[in-house]
C-alpha cells in the first residue's frame, strides 16, 4: 500500500448548484487545494456548516479542474444530509475534507468503464483522466436516468447504454451487454461503480474473460480517515480493510469471491 | 519518551499521575485511530495524549451490519472493538507511531479479570504512557459491560491491572449505571491512578420504514454534543467524591465545552466525536484554552479545575 496522500480540510465557496435530473444535483465548489491533489476514484467528506448534521457526508469526486481550482460532485438526495447539501446555493460555504482514499488505475491502455445509477459519478472523473481512451457502459432504470450520456459525450470513445425497461439502448442490465463487449474489444481493465449486486456481476464476467477489474465500494462512514472503523469490510483472503482508506477502489478479486 | 513541552502552550502544561502533558487535551479511544490517521491535520505532540483504539488480547473483527448512525446532535456506533490484537499493536503499530512524540495511552478490554492483567503486563513497555481500562464498552457481549456496572468487578479489574504494570492506570467509567459515584469510589480505592469519564450512553434507533433497528448490533453507544450535559454532571459528581485526577469527556467540540469540564473538576479532557466533524478541532481547543486563560490573567489551566462556584 502506498503512503497516504496529503489531505486537507478547507472552507469552500460554492460556485454553482444545479439540478441535473429529478433529485440529482451537481455541486461545484472552489477548492484549489483539493483540485490539485484529486485523483479519479477518490472522494471527499462534506461538512454542512451550521446545520443539524453532525457527521460529514462522503461524496465521490465527479470532476476536478486544476486550472480553475474547482471540484464537482454529482449526488442524489437520499437523506437528511444530501437534502441539506442540495439546499445550499452559489456563494454559500461548505467544508471539504479530502481528497480521500485511493483511486482507479490510470495506467490502463484501453479501459472499459461500467457505471450504474449514481455510480457513474466517480467514473466520470476517470473518463476525463483517461483523456478519451476509455469506453463507457452505463445502465439505468429508464432513458431519463441516463442523462449521463450527454456528460460523457466527447470524454470517451464509445458509449453503450442499457435500461431496465429498454427505453434506451439494450434492454436489461450492464451485465447483459458486458460479455459481448469484452468479447469484441481488447480491453485491459474494467472499472466499475454502482450497486454492489451490479459490481459483483460485472466482476464475475470480467474474471471469466480474463480482464482485470476494479470496483468502487460504498459504505457508511464516520471519519473518512481510517480511524473509526465504521466502514470495515472483509477481503476474500480474510483480512479486514477500510473502505475509506484502503479503498474505495479495490481490485475486484480482493473483495468479491 | 520523546515528549516535548511547547513554549506556546505553557499555560496548558499539565502533569497528572506522573504523565507529562503539553496540553490537557487528549483524544478519546475509538475516535482517533492510532493518531497517525490525523497527522495531516494535527500536531500530535501538542496533544496531552492519544487514547488509541481499544485493544484486546486476540484480534477482533467487530460487529456486522451498519456500525454508525447520526442522531440529533450526536451519533451512535457499534463497532464492537475491531482491532488487530495486542501483539500486532506492539510489533507493528507502536514502533510506527513513535515518531509523532505523543503520549500513547492504550485502551484495553478483557473478557476476564485475568486478561486485563495479561494485557497490562504486555503493554508495560517503553513508548506506552499509560493504560486505560475499558470496562464500559456497550458493544461487546462478553466482559465489558459487567465490569463496568458492578463496583466489585470494576475494582477487581483495576487491582489486577495495577499488579501487572508500572504505568499509570486509568479506569474509564460507564454512564450506564445507577450511581457513577459508587463506581468511581470503588475504582479509586482499588488503586486507579486516574478516572476517565464518560464512555458512551447506550442508545437505539429504529428505522420506521423497515421497522428494524438501524444498527447491526441493535443498540449502540451514543456520543456527541447531546451527551455533554450528562457528562459534565457526572464529572462534577465524581470530582466531589474522589481525590484522583479526572479526564473528562463526552460531547466536547469546542474550547468552551472543555472549560465546562475543567470547572466541573476534570484535570484534563478528551475529544471524541468532534474529531469526525473537524479533524483539526483539538488544535482549535488548545488555542481557545490558551486565549481563555490569557484573557483572565491565569497562569495555568489547573487554576480553573473544579472552580465552578456553587453557593
Amino acid at each position: 500500500m502506498a503512503l497516504p496522500k496529503k489531505k486537507v480540510t478547507v472552507d469552500s465557496r460554492i460556485v454553482s448548484q444545479q439540478e441535473l435530473y429529478d433529485q440529482v444535483f451537481q455541486l461545484v465548489v472552489k477548492a484549489p487545494e483539493v483540485a490539485a491533489l484529486a485523483e479519479a476514484g477518490q472522494f471527499v467528506q462534506l461538512r454542512i456548516l451550521n446545520s443539524s448534521c453532525l457527521l460529514r457526508r462522503p461524496v465521490g469526486i465527479a470532476a476536478a479542474d486544476k486550472d480553475k481550482g474547482t471540484v464537482a460532485f454529482i449526488y442524489r438526495v437520499v437523506g437528511k444530509g444530501t437534502k441539506a447539501i442540495s439546499e445550499l446555493n452559489a456563494g454559500d460555504t461548505i467544508n471539504v475534507l479530502g481528497p480521500l482514499g485511493h483511486g482507479f488505475d490510470t495506467a490502463a491502455k484501453k479501459p472499459l468503464i461500467v457505471g450504474g445509477g449514481m455510480g457513474l459519478s466517480p467514473v466520470f472523473f476517470y473518463a476525463a483522466a483517461m483523456q478519451g481512451k476509455a469506453d463507457v457502459l452505463m445502465g439505468g432504470k429508464t432513458k431519463g436516468e441516463l442523462f449521463w450520456q450527454e456528460l460523457f459525450t466527447g470524454k470517451v470513445q464509445d458509449i453503450f447504454c442499457t435500461t431496465d425497461d429498454g427505453s434506451l439502448g439494450t434492454k436489461g442490465f450492464t451485465t447483459t451487454l458486458l460479455p459481448e463487449l469484452l468479447a469484441k474489444k481488447d480491453y485491459d481493465l474494467v472499472v466499475a461503480c454502482g450497486p454492489e449486486i451490479m459490481m459483483k456481476g460485472i466482476a464475475k464476467i470480467a474474471k471469466e474473460h480474463g480482464v482485470r477489474c476494479q470496483v468502487s465500494l460504498e459504505k457508511r462512514m464516520g471519519c473518512g480517515l481510517g480511524a473509526c472503523l465504521s466502514c470495515s469490510i472483509d477481503t476474500t483472503n480474510g483480512q479486514r480493510k477500510k473502505v475509506c482508506k484502503d479503498g474505495p477502489v479495490f481490485e475486484a478479486g480482493e473483495v468479491f469471491a | 519518551m520523546s515528549h516535548v513541552l511547547q513554549e506556546k502552550d505553557q499555560r496548558l502544561h499539565t502533569n497528572i499521575a506522573g504523565i507529562t502533558m503539553n496540553t490537557p487535551v487528549l483524544t478519546a479511544s475509538g475516535t482517533f485511530g492510532f493518531g497517525e490517521e490525523f497527522a495531516d491535520f494535527v500536531d500530535l505532540s501538542r496533544l496531552g495524549g492519544v487514547m488509541v483504539k481499544g485493544t484486546t488480547l486476540k484480534p477482533r473483527r467487530g460487529n456486522d451490519g451498519v456500525r454508525i448512525t447520526e442522531s440529533p446532535m450526536g451519533m451512535m456506533n457499534c463497532i464492537g472493538l475491531e482491532n488487530p490484537g495486542v501483539e500486532v499493536f506492539l510489533k507493528e503499530t507502536l514502533p510506527r507511531i513513535e515518531q509523532y512524540g505523543m503520549n500513547v495511552i492504550v485502551n484495553i478490554s478483557g473478557s476476564t479479570v485475568e486478561e486485563y492483567g495479561v494485557l497490562a503486563e504486555m503493554l508495560d513497555v517503553e513508548g506506552v504512557a499509560a493504560i486505560e481500562l475499558n470496562v464500559s464498552c456497550p458493544n461487546v457481549k462478553e466482559g465489558g459491560i459487567v465490569f463496568g456496572t458492578d463496583p466489585k468487578a470494576a475494582a477487581a479489574v483495576v487491582r489486577e491491572a495495577k499488579k501487572h504494570t508500572q504505568k499509570p492506570v486509568i479506569l474509564k467509567l460507564s454512564p450506564n449505571v445507577t450511581d457513577i459515584v459508587t463506581m468511581a469510589k470503588a475504582c479509586e480505592n482499588a488503586g486507579a491512578d486516574i478516572l476517565s469519564l464518560i464512555n458512551t450512553l447506550m442508545g437505539m434507533e429504529i428505522n420506521i420504514h423497515t421497522q428494524r433497528p438501524t444498527l447491526g448490533n441493535i443498540t449502540g453507544g451514543l456520543s456527541g454534543p447531546c451527551i455533554k450535559p450528562v457528562a459534565v454532571r457526572m464529572v462534577w459528581q465524581v470530582a466531589q467524591a474522589v481525590k484522583v485526577p479526572i479526564i473528562g469527556m463526552g460531547g466536547i467540540s469546542c474550547f468552551e465545552d472543555a472549560v465546562e469540564f475543567f470547572l466541573a473538576g476534570a484535570s484534563a479532557v478528551a475529544v471524541g466525536t468532534a474529531n469526525f466533524a473537524d479533524p483539526a478541532v483539538t488544535m482549535k481547543i488548545c488555542d481557545g484554552l490558551n486565549d481563555y486563560l490569557a484573557k483572565r490573567n491565569l497562569g495555568s489551566i489547573q487554576d480553573i479545575v473544579g472552580k465552578v462556584q456553587i453557593e
